[in-house]
């Protein structure tokens, strides 16, 4: 067995008995604003502003997005910090044969096990509120899993470097949270500013979203989402490799 | 393989130290083992003595292969922590100065989970998890979660975790700081056992009577290095007296009666006065005439207390400093 997943099975251990609680928050939460705000708030948007399309059908795939860059947050910055500066699990790990590389890989796994199993739980939830048009909707689970991991693998990296807890929450408001609002999730960004625009598409959690639109519209071109998906990807890619050396130096101090 | 043979030792550092790097641009690096040698023989047990900040946390992690050496070298079990890192913390136990225990697990789930980290079997892991908790006492404790531990079950908990993986080389940073003297008994007790089953034991301490009662040979530790070596009566007989005389006097006797102690004394034969801020120790060969010849000079000492030599003294010999300012 690989060593990384020893450091995966100590997660899912410990997940035996902290999944109740992870329920609320990734799963029970994002479905909550499903339903008040697409199906609630969203009657009152007229489908013909929308091309169309109610506004639950918009609104539900660029949750799921949205939902998961939320829990990549919540395991690749909140938990790793844990991890390393509070409950110091990795320096538990870090005395066992495991070098921080598969302390590193074991985590993200984990972390893409949160994040794919939240996805997959909303996703079904989706379709059976009648919220999507196409087959392809069920590409949306490992549309949204590559979204967050897109998130985690650079917020892991950047996280074992920082000190104080209160960054993390810094970042997340005044980061996560704009982006949350002007990466398509709510309203299209067509309707933003001319000049606001182009930002929207460098911000990773656009390509999210509209990956996650497109396949459940069934409007999905193999162009865009081949870009949605490479710069996704790459995101995640060079998040692992900084984290190979931000691992290594932090937890082997 | 080199160090399992008897001959060569078990671990040998020469010239070893750690510089940290700065937090910012602005700051500097900090030296914090400065260049320090010593060997360990298989089955003994060697100790780190030595106030706070000596660098004994991190000449620990150092040997557990978590912190790289910024110089000199250091041989493990006769491999190259840089190199074999995996290798040699796989036949390591190691007990932390903190106790960093799994919050959310119970206290089985906490060796169970060591155990996976060591690729160990289900069946073995379970098998050993059930021996450790009889080891740590804490059989009744299994099932509950760990916010039900005591301190000194907590310390035990990880002593015992720590010896999922049967270790031969067993790394302790401060065992028993913070227990009550009951825990640190037992604890002792339970090293005593390990060190009878041959497992070589590195523990750091700051407590003199720990050193004497646990440690083989021992390394006084001060600033980044080793102030001297040797077994801790090898260390009393260089450094102190037989006994020592502890006088208190009255605050504005105390300059004064320090001055008249030194005509007692033959500094020849070793024997010296010590002025501490709260009291005067002499170091004397016979502790109840030098009492005599101070009661016979007039001097009125509020107490007086005869006792043996200790590594407190060694240390304070070698530092200038009682180990726990
Ligand atoms: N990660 C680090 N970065 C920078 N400096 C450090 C780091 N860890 C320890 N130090 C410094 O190195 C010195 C030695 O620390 P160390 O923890 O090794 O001492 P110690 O002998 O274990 O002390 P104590 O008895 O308090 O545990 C201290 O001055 C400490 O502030
Ligand atoms: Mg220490």
């Amino acid at each position: 067995m690989p060593m990384f997943l020893r450091e995966f099975l100590s997660w899912m251990l410990r997940y035996r008995r902290t999944w109740k609680s992870t329920i609320v928050i990734s799963v029970a939460n994002p479905l909550l604003f499903l339903v008040a705000i697409g199906a609630g708030l969203g009657r009152l948007v007229d489908p013909s502003s929308l091309g169309g399309l109610t506004y639950l059908e918009f609104f539900a795939p660029g949750l799921i997005a949205a939902a998961a860059m939320q829990n990549a947050y919540i395991e690749g910055a909140f938990a790793v910090h844990g991890s390393l500066r509070r409950g110091q699990g990795y320096a538990v790990a870090a005395a066992t044969p495991l070098e921080p590389r598969d302390i590193m890989a074991g985590h993200l796994l984990f972390m893409a096990f949160r994040i794919g199993t939240s996805a997959l739980a909303f996703a079904v939830v989706m379709m059976a509120l009648g919220a999507t048009r196409s087959p392809w909707a069920v590409l949306t689970v490992p549309a949204a899993l590559l979204t967050g991991m897109a998130f985690a693998a650079p917020l892991a990296a950047w996280t074992v470097t920082v000190d104080k807890f209160d960054t993390l929450n810094k970042v997340f408001r005044f980061v996560l949270m704009p982006m949350y609002l002007f990466s398509g999730t709510f309203f299209g960004i067509e309707t933003l500013p001319d000049w606001l625009r182009p930002l929207a598409y460098v911000l990773p959690l656009w390509h999210g979203v509209d990956l996650c639109r497109t396949l459940s519209l069934g409007t999905a071109t193999l162009l865009t989402s081949a870009i949605h998906v490479g710069y996704l990807g790459a995101l995640t890619a060079a998040g692992v490799a900084a984290a190979l050396v931000t691992y290594r130096r932090h937890i082997h101090v | 393989m080199a160090g399992d043979d008897g001959a060569t030792p078990l671990i040998q550092a020469e010239g070893l130290g750690k510089t940290y790097p700065p937090r910012d641009r602005r700051g500097t690096g900090f030296r914090a083992v400065a260049g320090i040698d010593f060997h360990v023989n298989r089955g003994e047990a060697f100790g780190f003595l030595g106030p706070n900040g000596a660098g004994k946390s991190s000449t620990m992690r150092m040997l557990g292969c978590v912190s790289p050496a910024t110089e000199g070298t250091l041989r493990i079990l006769g491999m190259d922590p840089a190199r074999d890192g995996r290798k040699i913390r796989a036949r390591l136990g190691v007990v932390p100065q903190d106790d960093v225990l799994d919050p959310d697990l119970t206290v089985r789930e906490n060796l169970t989970m060591y155990g996976l980290y060591f690729g160990l079997p289900r069946r073995v892991i379970k098998e050993r998890t059930e021996r450790l908790l009889e080891f740590a006492q804490l059989e009744e404790k299994a099932g509950e979660p760990l916010g039900a531990l005591s301190g000194g079950m907590r310390r035990r908990l990880t002593i015992a975790r720590s010896l999922i993986n049967e270790p031969d080389i067993l790394l302790l940073d401060e065992p028993t700081t913070g227990l009550d003297p009951q825990a640190r008994h037992v604890l002792w007790d339970r090293l005593f056992r390990l060190k009878q089953q041959g497992v070589t034991l590195l523990l750091t301490t700051h407590y003199m009577d720990e050193a004497e009662q646990l440690c083989d040979r021992l390394v006084v530790m001060d600033k980044g290095l080793i102030a001297d070596e040797g077994s801790p009566q090898e260390l009393i007989r260089r450094h102190s007296t037989r006994e020592v005389l502890e006088l208190r006097f009255r605050i504005d006797e105390h300059e004064q009666a320090a001055e008249k102690l030194h005509d007692l004394v033959r500094p020849g034969e070793g024997e010296r006065v010590e002025v501490l801020p709260d009291r005067v120790l002499v170091y004397t060969h016979d502790g109840e005439t030098t009492l005599a010849a101070v009661t016979a000079a007039r001097m009125t000492p509020i107490t007086a207390l005869v006792r043996r030599s200790t590594l407190e003294d060694v240390f304070l010999r070698l530092s200038g400093r009682t180990l726990t300012d």
